[in-house]
């Protein structure tokens, strides 16, 4: 664990990044050391997901607030990582795209590892108008198509926003859903549609 | 377990034009009004709380001579305010320790008196430590039953102790850590005002009113499944949900997080042991 | 053994007010553990309130009441020093009686 935390750190600068470091005895770097020290691995949640990857690093040590250059850098990185569907359309199904914007399953160590993860969409974000138990942590996605239209450049906006959203906001909250796996492109490609399909009721 | 992650050492410029559209902000539900509601439902049941049971059943276990050192937490634990002083001791803590060497919350440091005092194993404790079906551990009604004897007061914990300061600092720090595969942090939901997951509210730990609200209600009972569940478990849950794996009973970790919310609430009241949906 | 049911019984006015807490898990037979299994029916079947040893209330529940369920209960007639005794029997035969004395 120790070595992997160490590492984690010190592959940032192959960034780029100019990283303040902790000083040993500030809050910071004991919590990361009470961290490493008090959790034990259940279901499918391992102690290898304590580790920050660079970009966590960088928003964890920076309060979420990075250097604008520091955060381009970030930017661009993490956009050259998105993967697009193979057939190159980035708007499936809106229905679909409902039924997994409504499941927040997965990831957790009580979710069974096999089963499907779900997009947690509703649980920050208010959609469809049917919906009325969403959350706010994020912004409100009604009318998200009608404001925008569906030109190729939003598909691809939103397509990349799910995918990873730390490609346009270094220290986003939103997870990466893409980037970590969780879904697929054609999964994402399902939630595109959501947002951007005239038919949807988020349009309506 | 040990795999590392992979760290891009390219770097891509990839220019990117931000699409900088406003976005739509309307609700259409009342939630003041759906508040309303549920605290009248809440004081209602607040009259006749169940937790009231887990007290009774607590008071007895604190009496009773038991372990293997056959002797009473009543005649051995002293919560902050000397041995057998119980009135207005959950208020005041997480505090400092000496015998334990450790800051520690109400459930922790009856761990240790189970342990240090009683002879318990702290395996055996921490092997089922929280509720669950027609399952309530003893640790429970007994956290219930010293939260009782804080009945309204107010929250006084000893922040002015630098080891409590210390370990609110490292809370603090511990609620803002991101990690895992959606990385999250406790912050991530409980760091700004008036937010919601689905249509549950989300406390900011961050500010006195926020932090009332995360720590007053427990011990509580969880009227859905019908269960006592203590603030350690609150943790524990919200690790989970956090997509981190879990944090160890009693630990510092859990501790610190609890120092960090129950003395940013200080000179709030704290009603006893809550109710919960 | 049943753990003790908490009981309140208090004068307001000419109605004396009794609210019962009952520690019982109240399980329905419907339920499934972990593993699959049913839980077997567990829940009080009869349920009765004695004002100075006479029956003021009887009555029957079954498995739709919650876990550790709360009983309130309205009496006329009743002073303050009175004994308020509540007993339950559930559908495994177990029984619990408790006393408490009108405030």
């Amino acid at each position: 664990m120790t070595k992997k935390l160490i590492l984690a750190v010190a592959a940032i600068p192959c960034l780029g990044l100019a990283l303040p470091a902790f000083a040993d005895a500030s809050a910071s770097a004991k919590a990361i050391e009470t961290i490493k020290r008090d959790f034990k691995p259940r279901g499918q949640a391992d102690l290898d997901r304590l580790a920050e990857d660079f970009v966590q690093a960088l928003c964890n040590r920076t309060a979420n607030n990075p250097s604008p250059e520091n955060a381009k850098r970030i930017e661009a990185d993490q956009l050259a990582k998105v993967k697009y569907p193979a057939d190159g359309k980035l708007m499936g199904d809106w229905k679909k795209g409902e039924s997994l914007a409504q499941s927040g399953r997965g990831f957790t160590w009580t979710d069974n590892p096999g089963l499907p993860v779900g997009g947690n969409c509703y649980n920050c974000h208010q959609i469809s108008p049917k919906e009325v138990a969403f959350g706010t942590v994020g912004p409100s996605l009604l009318q998200y198509g009608k404001l925008r239209g569906n030109s190729p450049e939003i598909q691809k906006y939103t397509y990349v926003k799910i995918f990873n959203a730390k490609a346009y906001n270094a220290c986003s909250d939103m997870p990466r859903f893409g980037h970590v796996d969780a879904l697929k492109p054609e999964q994402i490609k399902d939630l595109v549609a959501l947002l951007l399909d005239p038919e949807s009721p988020v349009n309506k | 377990m040990r795999k590392l992650r992979i760290i891009g050492a390219a770097c891509t410029a990839a220019a990117l034009a931000a699409t900088g559209m406003a976005f739509a902000q309307s609700d259409g539900v009342d939630h003041a009004k759906a508040d309303a509601e549920f605290a009248k439902f809440r004081a209602e049941m607040e009259d006749s709380n169940p937790a009231e049971l887990f007290e009774m059943k607590g008071e007895e276990l604190w009496k009773a001579k038991r372990g293997p050192k056959n002797v009473s937490l009543a005649e051995s634990c002293d919560m902050g305010l000397g041995i057998g002083k119980l009135d207005g001791a959950y208020v005041k803590m997480p505090r400092y320790f000496a015998d334990a060497d450790k800051v520690m919350d109400a459930e922790r440091r009856i761990v240790w008196c189970m342990t240090e005092k009683q002879g318990f194993s702290f395996d055996e404790i921490a092997k089922r430590p929280f509720a669950s079906g027609n399952y309530t551990p003893d640790i429970t009604s007994l956290v219930t039953f010293v939260a009782g004897h804080s009945r309204n007061m107010k929250f006084a914990v000893p922040i002015k102790d630098p080891k409590v300061k210390e370990a609110w600092e490292i809370g603090k720090e511990i609620a803002a850590y991101r990690a895992g595969p959606y990385d999250f942090s406790c912050n991530t939901c409980h760091g700004s005002d008036g937010k919601r997951i689905r249509m549950q509210n989300l406390p900011n730990l961050a500010k006195p009113e926020g932090a009332i609200k995360g720590v007053f209600g427990w011990p509580g009972y969880r009227m859905t499944g019908g269960v006592m569940l203590t603030s350690q478990w609150r943790m524990n849950d919200c690790f989970r949900q956090q997509r981190f794996p879990e944090p160890k009973y009693a630990s510092d970790t859990v501790t610190y997080l609890l120092t960090y919310m129950t003395a940013t609430a200080n000179g709030q009241l704290y009603k006893g042991p809550g109710i919960k949906r | 053994m049943a753990d003790p049911m908490k009981i309140r019984a208090q004068m307001k006015g000419d109605v004396c007010e009794i609210r019962v807490l009952m520690s019982h898990p109240m399980e329905t037979g419907q339920r499934k553990d972990a593993d699959g299994k049913t839980v077997p029916a567990h829940f009080i079947q009869n349920l009765t309130v004695a004002l100075n040893g006479k029956t003021v209330v009887s009555g029957q529940t079954a498995g739709s009441v919650s876990r550790n369920p709360v009983f309130g209960f309205k009496v006329k007639g009743a002073k303050a020093g009175d004994k308020v005794a509540v007993s339950w029997v559930d559908n495994k035969g177990d029984k619990r009686t408790d006393e408490t004395t009108v405030a």
